[in-house]
């Protein structure tokens, strides 16, 4: 099956999310969908599915004009969306997630949970997908939970399938796997629209790429003819450097050191198991480690959030074992959220606002108890010129900012002031090419300004680029320490001991 | 990065930064058409149930015409009016400010009822004080019994995580007995009565009469310009302090806000205690302004009114004046409207319920007035698709 879509333009209010579009999806290939966020990506496949009308431009399904009022009429007409956030019942098994909704009926209108197993195992069969008819879905790992979402859609006989950021929420295994899954379905014919913003990913599944800014396509062309410098330069309207340029480090007094930390979820499993570690004035260090195995935690126990059951955390020579956000807040710290919609931020507050949440009170702000509103604007604004964050006004709720802008807001918060340390926690996640370039060069600003910096993050590529020494945290523990001066540090020595290889040892240092 | 821009450009992009942005149309649609249209649809419902009561079409006629004339139709309608809407406002600000702060408070009756308490007996044990202390120091107490009563949920809450709808809902009941069980101790109880009512508040610690010079039957009291000043400081206290910034964003983010280092335990009763004062004077307002005394009930379901006045001016200080003083006018109308035309009062109640199910339904009054919302499509006003 084959759609086109014809000079779409869509339009919310002033805002123009499409600009004249046109895009050919093909059966038995895969379309790679790239671009910033807010590019207009999901507003254009919203569309496709049903979810809105275009307001000007025609959509066409195997040469034939078709007009979509409503989400039905796209799956009808063969259409089905993966969306990001998975929609399924947790409660209930993959079988009955799957029918939900177009659930096969017995006689007296009863569901025929047996057809619809049998169907369910077809479609798992035809596609490789190996999901357990019977599992609960609470039970099931983020990937799995993901096939069932393909599955749903499959089950619904679509022949175009919308996959928007799908491998956000993946491990790199299940990367592996997803895109071996994906290839079977190309196979069987089915036409599939890759949504995502990372480049190497684009250059690896896809027949053709179409790239979108500002709602405008602003790219196509074979991906094997492409590299990602090119594609980047498409989606941000200039070059893009992915190599951060830093000289080597010069590491002076420690500024933050863990001395044995032990820390307790509230089963008592521990979640940080005797963890030492230390960050140097004017020194990056990076933690590496496959999500889940205590680097979430370390921050809490850095920052103040979570208490810590046993060990010293000194802070340039303060014991701030027990000392409460806001103590080591003005002792210095700086914390960049790894969640920035859950902690980050206040979506509905200003961006003036958002600007001092962790800082409302300090002299400068105050009118004895007031806020002093003006002064708060008056930086916000300089905060938003000198951190690039885009926005035509700082009164604009938070949550009117793009993905990319909301972490350059945060990071302006934090960074704006008086640091001596800084803890990056996922500090580029779900952020533009643009935004992390820029990000990136800023907190290598702030080591050479001296503070120490802490990264943690999923993408080993950040950690590699930016470190000066990487930490690998398994299983609650810090498992191996490596120099990474001049980038020296070994790619697979890292990621065997991510793993948990290098167990009990400590790696060269 | 920012060398190549020159100063002037900067100082032109923070002009554009600080440049106020008018309220958007969603923005008014949102705070004043909805709740408008809410009311208006509220009022037509109740008029089809009377229909549906037999009740015949004059008099459902005259009932209106009773309600109009009896909330806003004179000088002694508005009196009842304003007398009605001040304990409402009141703690409709309390219960307000609790919503900012993420806290559903159920318990302004409760509070209410011990801020009262607390005003009458300080009204007739300190007696002889003069005015200029006695009056400000009986209200001062009745708030401050309110915010103690209050911040017992917000405690039970900060400490063990009891949830505060429940922690409330169970100190209404308690606060019901305790008051009964008071009213019939010989130091409270009026001397030769046998019935559960309070001594009476000294002239020197009521509220003083506002109209009486026009007509003695004028309730409308000084409570007017407590609930004025109210009104002022809950605004100030909310967007302006930095307590009620840690306030608000502890309601709309709790994890933002421990993560920007405020401290949940210490801000849930704070604004717990702050709610239950405001309840408090509330309840002192009506007993040194109307009641003059304590008696089984005198509540009489304020504080529950009050929830609704809060969610109808959307927990803003002057949407709730507002709000407070609709429903202070439904409620003296709706005494108008009992004697006039014979319909029973307990439409009113019916009414302000209603009220409450189209606000909390925005969708739905859309849906009833599409001509009063700008069309969600693409924005332009009228004309065909």
């Amino acid at each position: 099956m084959d759609v086109e879509l014809r000079g779409i333009t869509k339009r919310f209010g002033s805002v123009v999310a499409n600009d004249n579009v046109n895009l050919t999806i093909r059966g038995g290939e895969v379309l790679g969908l790239l671009g910033e966020n807010g590019a207009g990506k999901s507003t254009l496949m919203n569309m496709l599915s049903g979810l809105y009308a275009p307001d000007e431009g025609e959509i066409l399904i195997d040469g034939k004009q078709v007009a979509f009022d409503g989400p039905s009429d796209g799956i009808e007409a063969g259409i089905g969306m993966v969306h990001q956030h998975f929609m399924l019942v947790p409660v209930f098994t993959v079988a009955e997630n799957v029918v939900l909704g177009v659930e096969p009926t017995g006689q007296l209108g009863s569901i025929d949970m047996k057809r619809a197993r049998r169907q369910v195992a077809e479609i798992n069969e035809k596609y490789g997908l190996h999901v357990p008819p019977d599992a609960l879905i609470e039970d099931l790992p983020v990937g799995i939970q993901q096939r069932v979402e393909i599955l749903k859609v499959l089950f619904r006989s679509a022949d175009v399938l919308i996959l928007d950021e799908p491998t956000a929420v993946l491990t790199p295994q299940e990367v592996r796997e997803f895109f071996g899954i994906v290839s079977m379905l190309k196979e069987a014919g089915k036409a599939i629209v890759f949504i995502t913003h990372k480049l190497h990913e684009i250059l690896e599944i896809s027949d053709r790429v179409s790239v979108l800014r500002q709602g405008r396509i602003t790219g196509e062309g074979d991906p094997k003819s492409l590299t990602e410098a090119d594609l980047a330069e498409m989606m941000v309207g200039r070059p893009v450097s992915f190599t951060v340029d830093k000289t080597v480090a010069d590491p002076g007094r420690p500024m933050i050191e863990m001395d044995k930390v032990t820390m307790l979820d509230e089963t008592g499993e521990k979640v940080l198991d005797r963890v030492s570690m230390s960050v140097r004035a004017g020194e990056v260090v990076g933690v590496a480690g496959v999500q889940g195995n205590g680097q979430t935690e370390l921050v809490e126990a850095l920052s103040g959030i979570e208490k810590i059951a046993s060990g010293k955390i000194i802070f340039d020579g303060e014991d701030i074992s027990h000392a409460t956000v806001r103590e080591r807040h003005s002792l210095g710290m700086a914390h960049i959220p790894e969640d920035r919609h859950k902690s980050g931020m206040v979506e509905s507050f200003t961006i003036a606002e958002n600007m001092v949440l962790n800082n409302y009170y300090a002299p400068e702000y105050s009118k004895g108890w007031a806020i002093d509103w003006q002064k708060v604007a008056e930086t916000a604004a300089r905060f938003c010129i000198d951190f690039d964050v885009r926005t035509p006004s700082v009164f604009l709720p938070g949550r009117s900012l793009s993905g990319g802008n909301q972490q350059k807001m945060v990071v302006a918060r934090e960074l704006e002031r008086e640091t001596k340390l800084v803890i990056a926690s996922q500090p580029t996640r779900g952020v533009d090419v643009g935004s992390i370039e820029y990000i990136h060069e800023r907190l290598i600003a702030s080591r050479d300004e001296g503070d120490g910096v802490l990264i943690v993050s999923s993408e080993l590529d950040e950690i590699m680029g930016l470190s000066d020494r990487i930490y690998v945290m398994y299983d609650g523990r810090i498992v191996a320490e490596f120099d990474n001066t001049g980038g020296k540090a070994d790619r697979n020595t890292i990621g065997l001991a991510m793993a948990g290889a290098h167990e009990g040892e400590g790696a060269a240092a | 990065m920012t060398e190549r821009d020159d100063l002037k450009g900067v100082n032109e992009r923070m002009r554009a930064l600080l440049a106020r942005t008018t309220h958007g149309r969603d923005d008014f649609e949102d705070l004043v058409i909805v709740p408008l249209f809410a009311v208006v649809v509220a009022l037509i419902c109740g008029a089809l149930i009377m229909l549906a009561t037999a009740v015949d079409l004059p008099t459902i006629g005259r009932s209106f015409v009773a309600l109009a004339v009896g909330s806003v139709g004179s000088l002694s309608a508005w009196s009842e009016t304003l007398t009605s809407a001040i304990p409402l406002v009141l703690a409709g600000l309390g219960l307000g400010l609790g919503f900012r702060a993420g806290l559903f408070n159920i318990g302004a009756e409760g509070q209410l009822l011990m801020g009262g308490l607390a005003a009458v007996m300080a009204g007739f044990a300190l007696e002889g004080l003069p005015m200029v202390i006695h009056l400000p120091l009986t209200l001062l107490i009745g708030a401050s019994v309110g915010a103690a009563y209050a911040a017992i949920a917000g405690i039970l809450k900060a400490t063990t995580g009891a949830h505060e709808v429940i922690s409330t809902i169970m100190l209404n009941l308690i606060s019901f007995e305790l008051l009964n069980w008071l009213l019939r101790q010989p130091w409270v109880q009026r001397e030769g009565r046998s019935d559960p009512i309070s001594k009476s508040v000294p002239d020197t610690a009521a509220l003083p009469k506002l109209l009486d010079f026009i007509d003695p039957n004028l309730r409308l009291h000084a409570g007017l310009f407590v609930m004025l000043v109210a009104v002022f400081i809950v605004w100030w206290l909310l967007f302006r302090s930095k307590l009620g910034f840690a306030f608000r964003a502890s309601g709309e983010n709790p994890s933002a806000a421990n993560y920007a280092g405020m401290r949940a335990p210490l801000i849930i009763v704070l604004a717990m205690a702050t709610a239950g004062a405001l309840a408090g004077l509330a309840g002192a307002n009506q007993i040194t302004g109307v009641l003059g005394r304590a008696s089984p009930g005198f509540s009489a379901g304020i504080g529950f009114d009050a929830i609704a006045v809060a969610l109808l001016g959307r927990s803003h200080p002057v949407g709730i004046l507002f709000a407070g003083i609709l429903f202070g006018g439904l409620e003296a109308g709706g005494r108008q409207m009992q004697v006039d035309a014979g319909v029973s009062i307990d439409l009113i109640s019916i009414i302000q319920a209603l009220i409450i199910v189209f606000i909390a339904a925005p969708l739905l009054v859309r849906a009833i007035f599409p001509w009063g919302f700008r069309r969600p499509r693409n924005g332009k006003k009228g004309g065909a698709a």
